[in-house]
C-alpha cells in the first residue's frame, strides 16, 4: 500500500507492507535511524515518536496509522544548527551514557515541557515511566529535563548565555 | 592523599572543557550525537545488497530433533539461504569452544537443550520475510524429560544434559574450593555463635537496551570479513572468530561501534554471530542479523543462579571469626561462564568481604540444566556480586542473632586503615582501603540514629520501615597475565598514543564502552599528563584494525588497565619529549623539570616548550641525537600488579505494606570509594545505574522456569526492570582512597554499585518485616513473595512448579 507520512517537516511518499511498523518505517525505510527498537511490547521507549502531538511507541504502531499525519522524530528536534533545551539539557547534566534510550526519553520530555513548562520531579519521573533507561537509574534524566525547565529560552538569541 | 565528601550535584550541570587539571566533571563528547539521534549502532547499518538473518529457536527445553524439513523456506520468494545445524557441522562449525572449556552448540543438530536455543538460521532480503520463512521450517521434535531444578540435577536417574560429551553420565560440572577447610571447621568447633542461612541469588538477565546483533560482511576478493558487531571485547571476539571460522585472523576486522549497553551481555560470542558469518560466506553478501527483545532474555547469556549456603561463625560479643559457604551454581545447558581460567566460579572466594576474619572456605559445585548458557554477567565482577550478598545477609543474620545493630556489628568488624596492604583468608590482597571512615560517612548522611528512631516510633504505630546496609569490598581489573587469562589471552591491554605536528593527539586503546564515556575519561587522562586540553585529545576504540590488543570492558576493567595503558604511553611520549625538548632548546634533558604543561629549563622557567612546539620540531628538520626517532608517539601493553579494591558502604530505607507486600524504596544512600576520580560526574553516573540495577534485582527482576522448562522472563512484561517510579533520587557520597599500585591511584567503579546495593535492599526489606518474625526471604521481593513470606511462606523464586 503507498502511505504518505509527513516527518520532521518532509513529506515522505512509500509503498509499504500493510504490517511495516512505523518503527521500523522510520529506520529502515527513511534511515532515521536516532529512534530505537529495544523490546517490542511498548515497554521500554526507545522507539518514543511523536505521532502528530503525541508521543507514541512506535514498534506498536504501524506506518501505515501514519499516512496523512506528522511523525516528529529526535532528528527534527535541532533547529538552525541550534539544539533544543532538552538536548542540550541531556548532554550539560550527564542524562544519558549508552544513548540508545535517548532520543525516546528527549521526545517525551519536550512535549512534557510543552505542556507542564515546569514540572515538579514526581511529574518528570511520571512522564518518563513508561520509559526504561538501563544507564543512568534515571537520576540525571530527571535533572536534565529540570535544567531544560530552567533554561526554555536556551539557543535563543537572549539566551545562549543560560547557566544552570 | 585522602578526602571525604558528599556530592550536591542536583541539578547542577557540568562544565565544558576548560583549563588548569584536565581532571574534573568534563563534559562527555559522545552526547553531541548520541543527544541528536546521530549514534551509529549496529542495526542503524545499512549496506548495498545487505540480506537479514533470523534465528528459528527451539521451543522446548529438552527435545531429541528427529528431523528438520526447510524446502518450504528455501521455496520462499525472498530467501537467499537457510542454514542448519548439519550444514554447519560439514563446515566443523556445529559447535564452538565457549569461554570455560566447554562446547556450545551453535545451531542444534543432535538435541535442543534448553527453550529458545538456535535451531536454525534464514537469510532473506528483508527483515519480516526472514521471520516468515522461520514458520515455514518443520522441526519433528521427540520431547525429553527437562532438567529444571537444579538441587535435583546431581539426583540419581536425572537426565543427562549432555550426552553429546563422550562417557558423560551425569550433569556434573566441577567442583572447586578455596580457603582452609580444616582451619575454618576448627574455629567454627569453637566459636560462640554460629548463625546458617540458605539463600538464592536467582538467575537475572543484564538486558541492554540494545539487543545484541551483527553485520557480517565477507568481501570475496580480498578475503576481508568486517564484522558490526555488539561487542565488549573486539579483540578477543577477533581472536574467537579466527579460531572457531577458520579465518585468518588478520583478515578480520571486528568493529564494535556505539553500543547500546552491555552489563556483560556483549561479552560472549553467542550462535547468531557465527550464523551471520556463515550467512555472508554462503550468500556473498553482507548479512544482518538483530535479536528481539526475547531471544535476548531466553538465550544470551543470563547471570548469577547460586543457591547458596552460608554459616558464620562469632563470639557472643560480636567478633566475627569464620565464614563458610557451600554454593550450588546452574550453569545451564553449557557450560559458557565469562571468567578468567583459573577461576572457574569466578572470583566468588573473595567472599570473605571487607571483615578481618580468621579463617574462610568455600565450596562451589556447578552443573547443567536445561537453561540457556552463560552465567558470569550483569555487571557482577567475576561473581563478587554473589559473594557480597551472601557475607553481607550473613552478617545481618548474625546481628538479628546477637541482638546488635547491623552498623555497630560492622564497624567492630571491618578492616583497619592499617591492615593495609591485606591478605584474606582466600589469598586476595586488597591494595588501599579506609571501610570505617566509608561506613561513619554513609551513616551521617543518612542520618542513621534518627531513622533507628522513626523506625521504633513507626512499628508502635504499625508501620513497618526497614533500614538494609552493605559494606562492599569489589576487585576489579583483571589481570596480571599470568594469573588471568581468558582462553589463554593473557588480560593485559595496548595502547598507542601519537601527537600529530600541531599538537594534537590520537590515543587508540583496546576496551570498548558501551556508555561509560570513554571518549572522555581516556582523552582527560592523556591531556592531564601532557598539558593539553581535552579536546585535543581524540580516542580512537571499537576497531581492531585501528586499536592495538587487548581484553575488552567487563569486570569494570578499562580504568584500572586501559585507564593505566593510558597514563603509561603519554608518559612515555612525554620522556620522549623531553629529549627533543633539550635538542631545541640545547641543554641537557637533565636541566629540564615538567611543569604546568611543559618541559622547563631548570633555574629558568620562562624557557619552556609545551607539547605542541615539541611535536611540531620532532616532525620538522631538528637534529635530534643519536637513537632518538622522529616523531611524537608511543606504545605499551600495561600488564595490571594485582587488582584494584574499590569499596563501599550502602544504606537502603524502605518502607514495607504488609497488607499488599508493595515495598517502596524512600531513601538510598551510597558512599563509593573509587580511589582516584576523572570524571567525577562519569563515576556517579557509574554508581546512580548500578544502583538501579541493585533495586531490580533485589525486587523486581527474576528469570525464572515452569516444569516443563519454559522460559518466564521472556519480554520486558515478564522480565520487570525499574523504572523511574521504583528508583529514588540517589544520595551520593565519596571518600578517595588511592590504590597504591595504579599509576594515578584511579580504581575501577563500573560495577560497584550493581555489586554492593542488592544486599541492602534486601537488608532493608528483611529490617521492615522483622516484627513478623521474617528471617529471610529469596530475591526478587516482588509484593507475592513479601506477602507470602509475613505469612511464613517465602516463595521459591526460581521455579514455578506445584
Amino acid at each position: 500500500m503507498q502511505i504518505t507520512v509527513t516527518v520532521n517537516g518532509t513529506a515522505y511518499k512509500r509503498e509499504v507492507e500493510p504490517r511495516l511498523l512505523l518503527i521500523h518505517f522510520l529506520r529502515d525505510d527513511l534511515r532515521l535511524t536516532g529512534s530505537h527498537w529495544g523490546c517490542d511490547t511498548s515497554n521500554c521507549g526507545a522507539c518514543v515518536v511523536w505521532l502528530d502531538d503525541t508521543p507514541v511507541k512506535s514498534c506498536t504502531v504501524l506506518a501505515a496509522m501514519a499516512d496523512g499525519h506528522r511523525v516528529r522524530t529526535v532528528e527534527g528536534l535541532e533547529q538552525g544548527g541550534q539544539l533544543d533545551p532538552v538536548q542540550e539539557g541531556f548532554a550539560q547534566c550527564h542524562g544519558l551514557q549508552c544513548g540508545f534510550c535517548t532520543p525516546g526519553m528527549i521526545m517525551t520530555a519536550r512535549w512534557l515541557l510543552d505542556h507542564h513548562p515546569d514540572p515538579s520531579v514526581q511529574e518528570i519521573r511520571e512522564a518518563i515511566s513508561g520509559q526504561i533507561c538501563r544507564c543512568t537509574g534515571y537520576e540525571n534524566i530527571v535533572r536534565s529535563i529540570q535544567w531544560a525547565a530552567k533554561n526554555a529560552d536556551w539557543g535563543q538569541a537572549d539566551g545562549a548565555e543560560a547557566t544552570a | 592523599m585522602t578526602a571525604a565528601g558528599t556530592s550536591g550535584a542536583a541539578g547542577s550541570a557540568a562544565p565544558a572543557a576548560g583549563a588548569g587539571s584536565a581532571y574534573g566533571p568534563l563534559r562527555r563528547k559522545e552526547d553531541a550525537r548520541f543527544v541528536r539521534g546521530r549514534g551509529q549502532f549496529v542495526d542503524d547499518i545499512q549496506l548495498p545488497g545487505m540480506l537479514h538473518g533470523a534465528v528459528l529457536r527451539s521451543p522446548l527445553a529438552h527435545a531429541r530433533i528427529l528431523s528438520m524439513d526447510i524446502a518450504s523456506a528455501l521455496a520462499h520468494p525472498k530467501v537467499e539461504a537457510v542454514i542448519t545445524g548439519e550444514m554447519l557441522a560439514g563446515r566443523g562449525l556445529a559447535w564452538m569452544p565457549t569461554l570455560s572449556q566447554d562446547v556450545q552448540a551453535v545451531l542444534a543438530t543432535d538435541k535442543v537443550r534448553f527453550q529458545g536455543q538456535e535451531v536454525a538460521f534464514v537469510v532473506a532480503q528483508d527483515r519480516y520475510s526472514a521471520r516468515d520463512a522461520l514458520e515455514l521450517i518443520n522441526v519433528d521434535y521427540e520431547p525429553l524429560p527437562p532438567v529444571i531444578d537444579a538441587k535435583r540435577a546431581l539426583d540419581p536417574g536425572t537426565p543427562v544434559v549432555r550426552d553429546d560429551l563422550p562417557g558423560k553420565t551425569d550433569n556434573h560440572i566441577f567442583d572447586w574450593e578455596a580457603g582452609d577447610e580444616a582451619a575454618t571447621a576448627a574455629v567454627f568447633a569453637a566459636a560462640d555463635v554460629v548463625v546458617t542461612q540458605d539463600m538464592l541469588y536467582p538467575r537475572s538477565h543484564p538486558a541492554p537496551l540494545e539487543t545484541c546483533g551483527m553485520v557480517a560482511d565477507l568481501e570475496a576478493v580480498s578475503g576481508k570479513l568486517t564484522l558490526w558487531s555488539t561487542s565488549q571485547a573486539p579483540h578477543a571476539h577477533r581472536t574467537l572468530y579466527a579460531l572457531i571460522a577458520g579465518v585468518p585472523e588478520h583478515k578480520i576486522r571486528v568493529i564494535s561501534p556505539d553500543v547500546g549497553g552491555g552489563f556483560g551481555n556483549k561479552v560472549p560470542v553467542y550462535p547468531g554471530y557465527i550464523c551471520a558469518i556463515v550467512g555472508s560466506m554462503v550468500t556473498g553478501r553482507p548479512v544482518k542479523w538483530m535479536e528481539d527483545r526475547s531471544e535476548n532474555l531466553m538465550s544470551t547469556s543470563f547471570a548469577r543462579d547460586y543457591h547458596m549456603h552460608g554459616e558464620i561463625a562469632a563470639t557472643s560479643g560480636g567478633r566475627i571469626l569464620a565464614l563458610r559457604a557451600r554454593v550450588l551454581g546452574d550453569h545451564g545447558a553449557f557450560n559458557a561462564t565469562a571468567q578468567p581460567t583459573k577461576f572457574p566460579a569466578g572470583f566468588f572466594h573473595i567472599f570473605t568481604g571487607s571483615y578481618d576474619l580468621q579463617a574462610a572456605h568455600c565450596q562451589v559445585t556447578a552443573v547443567h540444566t536445561n537453561k540457556a548458557p552463560g552465567g558470569v554477567a550483569y555487571a557482577c565482577s567475576f561473581r563478587i556480586t554473589e559473594a557480597v550478598y551472601l557475607v553481607e545477609r550473613m552478617v545481618d543474620q548474625l546481628a538479628r542473632e546477637l541482638q546488635m545493630d547491623p552498623a555497630e556489628l560492622r564497624m567492630k568488624n571491618l578492616l583497619r586503615p592499617e591492615q593495609f596492604p591485606y591478605t584474606g583468608p582466600t589469598g586476595w590482597e586488597y591494595d588501599s582501603g579506609n571501610y570505617p571512615r566509608a561506613l561513619t560517612l554513609a551513616m551521617e548522611m543518612a542520618g542513621y540514629e534518627q531513622l533507628r528512631a522513626e523506625q521504633a516510633e513507626k512499628r508502635q504505630r504499625g508501620e513497618y520501615m526497614g533500614i538494609g546496609l552493605s559494606f562492599f569490598t569489589e576487585g576489579v581489573g583483571a589481570g596480571p597475565r599470568a594469573h588471568m587469562d581468558i582462553l589463554g589471552l593473557g588480560m593485559a591491554d595496548g595502547a598507542d598514543l601519537r601527537v600529530y605536528p600541531t599538537g594534537k593527539a590520537v590515543l587508540a586503546i583496546s576496551v570498548q564502552t558501551q556508555g561509560q564515556g570513554h571518549e572522555t575519561t581516556f582523552a582527560q587522562i592523556v591531556a592531564q599528563e601532557l598539558g593539553l586540553s581535552p579536546d585535543d585529545v581524540e580516542v580512537v576504540h571499537g576497531d581492531t584494525d585501528r586499536t592495538p590488543f587487548g581484553l575488552g570492558t567487563y569486570g569494570s576493567r578499562s580504568t584500572p588497565v586501559s585507564g593505566a595503558a593510558a597514563v603509561i604511553v603519554a608518559r612515555k611520549v612525554r620522556a620522549r619529549a623531553r629529549i627533543v625538548a633539550s635538542a631545541m632548546m640545547e641543554v641537557s634533558p637533565d636541566d629540564l623539570d615538567w611543569a604546568d604543561g611543559a618541559w622547563r629549563v631548570r633555574g629558568d622557567p620562562e624557557q619552556s616548550a609545551s607539547i605542541a612546539q615539541i611535536a611540531m620540531a620532532a616532525h620538522g628538520s631538528l637534529e635530534l641525537p643519536d637513537g632518538v626517532e622522529g616523531h611524537l608517539d608511543a606504545e605499551t601493553v600495561y600488564n595490571p600488579p594485582n587488582l584494584t579494591f574499590p569499596f563501599g558502604a550502602y544504606i537502603c530505607v524502605t518502607d514495607v505494606d504488609p497488607g499488599t507486600g508493595v515495598v517502596k524504596v524512600r531513601r538510598f544512600i551510597a558512599v563509593d570509594d573509587c580511589g582516584v576520580r576523572i570524571n567525577p560526574m562519569i563515576v556517579e553516573g557509574q554508581v546512580h545505574g548500578g544502583l538501579a540495577d541493585g533495586v531490580g534485582m533485589a525486587l523486581m527482576q527474576v528469570i525464572a522456569f515452569d516444569e516443563s522448562g519454559n522460559c518466564l522472563g521472556g519480554s520486558f512484561m515478564d522480565y520487570l526492570l525499574p523504572t523511574s517510579l521504583e528508583c529514588p533520587s540517589w544520595e551520593l557520597g565519596a571518600t578517595v582512597t588511592p590504590s597504591p599500585h595504579h599509576p594515578i591511584g584511579a580504581k575501577g567503579v563500573g560495577e560497584s554499585a550493581t555489586v554492593g546495593s542488592p544486599p541492602a535492599v534486601v537488608n532493608s526489606v528483611l529490617d521492615a518485616l522483622a516484627p513478623f518474625g521474617v528471617r529471610h526471604a529469596d530475591m526478587p521481593l516482588t509484593p507475592a513473595n513479601v506477602w507470602s513470606a509475613i505469612q511464613g511462606r517465602p516463595l521459591r523464586t526460581d521455579l514455578a512448579v506445584s
